[in-house]
């Protein structure tokens, strides 16, 4: 029978390799997928994997998309690796908009160049503090910071609509629940003329680095290496857990806000109810799937924005419905976490023993 | 002693009355109200006590919202396509299964990371239900009646309260007691329990940990897809996307709540099905910062009540001073944004848990030893 | 030196007999073409270091394992347990290492767990007792397991296989977590059932042991069958010979003149927050520079909360632990590290080194504190690697380099590289526990030879063990710690094995008396 066996160390090579091997899992079962549906299977493919990258506009949206899931990403790697699952980034993104929005609003037709980087302040505190609620009731009360950040997304959720159809509400609005639209000094520059490519993705790139930098190098990033893998090393080695909590919690909160005011300052250009699109949940999958390597991550994203963007472009031409790309998002997590274990185990086919 | 066994009926009965009080007030029939609880709890309670059998032997599955969502759609399309819903429940329950064995697959045999398989499996069950009831969007399902029993149905008060449901609220309650007597009396339960206990000593004495295990999340899948098909087929009863809205989530914080024992996940799911019912009955009601002050009062004294720090005067005093607040708060009335009630399922799951976790001893006391570490024979 | 027990006892069919097992694992072959045979009524000894493969056979013989080939008989049959019941079935018990017990459950319930067909609650709490006062093993069916001293847990555990009237009781290394009195107690009771016929397997490393139990004895070593022999005409120096392999380094003779106070502990108390832990009550004791104290006792007595107290993992009331003239009480662990005071922990893997890092993020694990691993938080990667490389040189470790991860090591190997960390950093005080344990020989001989030497050398060192031969041969000053007390410490050698035996029992009269005894001489 078929049997695994451990490795005496984790296949480099195979790390690097298995969320290849997913991608590629992944495309088939997809297209498997599609055939049921009855569209070209081969065709699907196609147009959601390689159309988007022939074509320039595509490309400059596949950034766009692909910036916040990094950032939100590479925050959450940072917990994943010292064992803290923040899964509420969703939330925290929201909570990021809303309140770096809500200083955007605030200075309605004020001009200044301070104000953007004040938005973006405000909502990178904004998304931290409400990571601090998880964090703060995991050192305090012991309660689980999966179950707390996931609730807090709801409750984020429902807030912005409350805020959206209340207090922010644009006074023009014909009351529609939605806020005004940011002026130019609220909004984020645009780096490349006809393409919606922002500054936001050249914040997000130098978050990578300092994310890659810090884990690698710093005393921060190896305390939460080893936190991550024995936590009782750690304290050993002088880690104070519940520093540790926080600072990750709070880490990812803030990245998660920050793209959040970036998503509502950028692309949308005003606060709504539809501004979470999930990308707090599938920067989950984004950070597995690089790894939770910043630079893994940074790859990883860029595929997932593709799959986003060929996704778009597939529901008007091959009216693909727009909930199999969040299914085909699902099995590229799935097929990642069953081909992950070749890295840390080998298989052995062992056949019956001799009587 | 003795004063806390007489208090324990006394206070439930007054928690009762002040619920009665609120829904009087709110222009609410108490009855219909107490009816509308069950059917809420339902869900909640099929899926909590799925999970707890399976964190029970040991594994934590973070899949329940994933799987409810999946026996939603699939108990919605089989109850559809067949027109009865018997098969309907029969195929939410295969499906929520099917669907966990993925799970079982990954974090038994390819030793994945439960957490992150959880949270795959969550993500891949939305997606896909959303897929499949693409086409189910706007249909009603074919009717689940109540089993009336003539004659004792009609009483007043007990008749709807208790004498006339759906034969789900009957089954679910039945599970309870199976899954208490399976885990304290039976032999197969004190095995799974080990399992959860210490896997490398019940493997040391011959036991299957992955097959036991396996068999349990297969049965937390089941109950899980059980959960999902009555939210679609009897307590909304359709198919909207997401429509379980963290239901899963809250299940799992249940059975931290119940403490990994059946009757307190029941009590748990019925609370949880109180707070649900009363935001909902509340949006349409009118309410006053006064009534606000009751209501928080309410809760504190819930909370005060479940941690059982207080006296038995401290705690009477709390819940007649909510009575006579929210009567009191009948009232002015000023309106409030819907969506902050909307809010309070969410936000008193934050309480459950952070009050259940605080007391690090007791929380600890019964949760699995094993519960969440990758189980792998060596040599 | 080889000697054949065969031709000594009368011709009886063997109970149970191993032919030529087989069974290999990547890299090592566990077993390779063992054979031997068990007697009824015999207490056989399996004799061997960590790793020499017993445990590989006596999973084969109880079904866990499969072997690659060879086969064995059980009452002239053949016999080819696929899983444990099979074996339980046919009539084999086996008292685990590593207790397989469940500690949230009742002793009732574990007990029934370890039986293929256990009768009704009623009935089995009656044979229960029934089985406990004819072998004198008292335990209460419906205590939790989570609250009972380890002794009693291996009550529980032998009386787990009696009640099933096994005809082999496999023993795996009991006396490791044994008083002296308890280990009498269970000879008594093993005695007992080889009279009544039972055939017991008996693995150990301790050779007195061996010498006082069992009737034959088989060595293993590397896997392989090297010889076998009836251990009462053996001595302990030739069984250990057999079992190394080659002849053993006498230990180094020590005359070391304590010098100034190094590390002074005033009436330390502790609330352990474990559930199952145990509180340190009122320890006091001081420590010279150039003296080895050796704290001895049974497990789960207080060792690891102790270990954690003086780390700093948990930090403890003002004013009661000093180093030097120092109030440490209140510093975290690299601030101890710091200022001198460095500790091993017992467990390797996942506290004392992280197994899934590399050695080099290893020997940063402790290092950075007091060899200034780091610069503003930056990791000195070529520092680091190279501090390494010297733990690696100065002590012998065998791995391919730096970069190997800490869990690929053996555990000798990563015993000596965690040794080497923290003496390599010169410490004032040193606190291991456990140093040599699941240590092969050589290695364990190197490691308290390097403790020796550190303290010849000035540092103070504390060793906890529950190795008492260990502790005799390191140790200047020797106490003992039970139920979270700590006794006076005694000159070694001014106190025999016997009291030591009731001291770890904690029977607080003796312990008092000798403490009148030995500290007024």
């Amino acid at each position: 029978m078929l049997i695994l066996e451990r490795r005496p160390a984790p296949s480099r090579f195979l790390q690097l390799a298995t969320p290849v091997l997913a991608l590629i899992a992944t495309m088939i079962a997809g297209g498997i997928l599609f055939a049921f549906l009855g569209k070209n299977p081969v065709e699907a493919i196609r147009v959601i994997f390689f159309d988007p990258l022939f074509d320039s506009y595509s490309r400059s949206e596949i950034l766009v998309k692909a910036a916040p899931l990094v950032l939100i990403a590479t925050g959450l790697a940072m917990g994943f690796r010292a064992g803290i699952w923040n899964i509420g980034a969703e939330g925290q993104f929201i909570i990021g908009a809303l309140t770096g929005g809500a200083v955007g609003l605030a200075f309605y037709g004020t001009d200044g160049v301070w104000l953007l980087p004040l938005m973006a302040l405000a909502g990178a505190l904004g998304g931290c503090a409400w990571a601090m609620i998880p964090a703060i009731l995991k050192i305090r009360f012991n309660a689980n910071e999966i179950l707390v950040s996931l609730m807090l997304v709801y409750v984020a959720t429902l807030l912005l609509s409350a805020m959206v159809s209340g207090p922010l509400r644009d006074p023009d609005g014909f009351n529609f629940p939605e806020s005004r639209q940011f002026h130019d000094s609220a909004t984020l520059p645009i780096l490349m003329a006809g393409t919606r490519v922002h500054m936001g993705i050249l914040v997000a790139l130098g978050v990578v680095v300092a994310a890659y930098v810090i884990l690698a190098r710093h005393l921060l990033g190896f305390q939460i290496r080893l936190y991550g893998q024995a936590p009782r090393a750690a304290r050993f080695a002088g880690v104070r857990d519940h520093i540790l909590i926080a600072t990750c919690l709070g880490i990812s909160g803030a990245l998660a806000g920050l793209a959040g005011l970036f998503e509502a300052a950028g692309p949308v250009g005003q606060l709504v109810p539809a501004l979470p699109a999930g990308y707090g949940f599938t920067a989950i999958i984004v950070a597995f799937l690089g790894r939770l390597n910043p630079l893994g991550i940074l790859l990883a994203g860029l595929v997932m924005a593709l799959t986003y963007i060929g996704g778009e472009t597939a529901q008007f031409s091959l009216q693909i419905p727009a909930a199999a790309i969040s299914v085909f998002q699902g099995m590229l997590l799935f097929f990642l976490l069953a081909v992950d274990v070749l890295s840390t185990y080998r298989l052995r086919w062992q056949g019956r023993r001799a009587a | 002693m003795t004063v806390e066994r007489l208090t324990q009926p006394v206070l439930i009965t007054l928690a009762l009355v002040a619920l009665a009080v609120f829904a009087l007030i709110s222009g609410l029939d108490p009855v219909l109200l107490g009816a509308s609880i069950i059917i809420a709890a339902q869900p909640l309670l099929l899926a909590a006590i799925g999970e707890m059998v399976v964190e029970k032997s040991g594994v934590l599955n973070l899949g329940v919202e994933g799987m409810m969502i999946i026996g939603a759609i699939a108990g919605f399309a089989f109850a559809v396509e067949s027109g009865s819903p018997w098969v309907g429940f029969l195929g939410a329950a295969l499906a929520g299964a099917a669907l966990a064995l993925v799970f079982g697959v990954l974090t038994q045999v390819l030793l994945s990371n439960q957490v992150a398989t959880g949270l795959a499996l969550t993500l891949f069950g939305l997606g896909l239900a959303a897929l499949i009831g693409q086409p189910y969007s706007g249909l009603k399902p074919p009717a689940f009646g109540s089993l009336d029993i003539p004659g004792l149905s009609d009483l007043p008060v007990v008749g709807p309260l208790f004498l006339s449901h759906d034969a789900v609220v009957y089954f679910a309650l039945g599970l309870v007691i199976a899954v208490w007597l399976f885990l304290g009396r039976s032999r197969p339960g004190m095995i799974l329990r080990a399992v959860g206990e210490n896997h490398a000593a019940a493997h040391a004495l011959g036991y299957n940990v992955i097959a036991i295990r396996l068999a349990a999340i297969a049965f937390g899948g089941a109950c899980a897809g059980l959960g999902g098909a009555y939210l679609s087929l009897v307590r909304v009863p359709q198919w909207n996307e997401g429509m379980t809205a963290g239901a899963g989530w809250i299940a799992l914080a249940i059975v931290v709540f119940g403490a990994w024992k059946p009757w307190r996940v029941m009590l748990g799911a019925y609370l949880f099905g109180g707070v649900t019912i009363l935001q909902l009955n509340l949006q349409a009601a009118n309410l006053t910062p006064l009534w606000l002050l009751a209501f928080g009062l309410f809760l504190f004294a819930i909370w005060r009540t479940l941690t059982s720090r207080a006296g038995p005067i401290e705690l009477l005093l709390l819940w007649l001073g909510t009575i006579a607040l929210g009567t009191w708060s009948a009232a002015y009335p000023i309106s409030i944004q819907a969506q902050y009630l909307s809010m309070t399922p969410y936000l008193v799951t934050i309480i459950v848990l952070v009050v259940m976790s605080a007391d690090r001893l007791r929380a600890n006391q019964n949760a699995p030893a094993s519960l969440g570490q990758v189980f792998h024979k060596s040599g | 030196m080889q000697c054949d027990g065969f031709a000594k006892g009368p011709r009886v069919t063997p109970l149970l007999s191993i032919n030529g097992i087989t069974k290999a694992y990547p890299g090592v072959v566990a077993n390779d073409d063992v054979s031997f045979t068990l007697m009824p009524g015999e207490i056989h000894a399996l004799l061997g270091e960590n790793g020499a493969g017993k445990s590989t056979l006596v999973k084969t013989i109880y079904g866990l394992v499969r072997p690659d080939a060879g086969s064995m008989m059980l009452g002239g049959k053949a016999f080819q347990p696929s899983n444990p019941q099979a074996a339980r079935a046919a009539g084999i018990g086996m008292v685990f290492q590593h207790f397989s017990l469940f500690e949230a459950m009742s002793v009732a319930e574990n007990i029934a767990l370890g039986m293929t067909s256990p009768p009704d609650r009623r009935e089995l709490s009656r044979s229960i007792s029934e089985t406990s006062a004819r072998y004198g093993l008292e335990v209460d069916p419906f205590r939790q397991v989570g609250d009972l001293s380890v002794g009693e847990r291996q009550r529980v555990e032998i009386i787990r296989c009696l009640l099933q009237q096994p005809r082999v009781l496999i023993m795996d290394e009991p006396t490791s977590v044994l008083t002296p009195q308890e280990v009498w107690t269970l000879f008594e009771t093993l005695r007992q059932l080889s009279a009544e016929g039972v055939a017991i397997l008996y693995i150990s490393h301790k050779l007195e042991e061996i010498r006082a139990l069992c009737d034959r004895a088989t060595i293993l070593r590397g896997g392989k069958v090297v010889a076998s022999c009836t251990p009462v005409e053996e001595t302990a120096q030739s069984l250990a010979e057999m079992m190394i392999g080659q002849s053993m380094a006498a230990p180094a003779v020590h005359n070391r003149t304590p010098g100034d106070l190094a590390l002074d502990v005033q009436s330390l108390n502790v609330k352990s927050d474990d559930p199952f832990g145990v509180d340190l009550k009122d320890i006091s004791f001081s420590l010279m520079s150039g003296q080895i104290l050796g704290v001895a006792g049974v497990a789960g007595n207080g060792q690891d909360e102790l270990m954690l107290a003086l780390s700093g993992e948990t930090l403890v009331t003002p004013e009661t632990l000093f180093l030097g003239r120092r109030d440490i009480s209140v510093a975290r662990p690299n601030e101890r590290r710091v200022s001198g005071l460095l500790c091993a922990p017992e467990e390797r893997l996942g506290h004392a080194a992280a197994p899934a890092m590399s050695l080099t993020d290893n020997a940063f694990l402790t290092g950075n504190a007091r060899e200034r691993l780091s610069w503003n938080g930056f990791i000195k990667s070529q520092v680091t690697s190279n501090f390494a490389r010297a733990i690696i040189a100065g002590f012998d470790v065998r791995t391919p380099g730096p970069t190997a991860l800490a869990g690929s090591l053996s555990g000798g190997n990563l015993q000596k590289f965690l040794m080497g960390r923290e003496i390599m950093q010169r410490p004032r005080v040193l606190v291991v526990n456990q140093p040599t344990w699941g240590v092969d020989a050589k290695a364990a001989g190197d490691i308290r030879r390097a403790l020796s030497t550190l303290a010849d050398e000035g540092a103070g060192v504390i060793v906890i063990s529950q190795d008492l031969d260990e502790l005799m041969e390191v140790a200047d000053v020797f106490s003992v710690i039970a139920g979270g007390r700590l006794s006076e410490p005694v000159k070694t050698g001014s106190i025999s094995i016997e009291e030591i035996g009731l001291m770890m029992g904690g029977d607080a009269s003796v312990t008092q008396q000798m403490e009148a005894l030995h500290v007024d001489p």
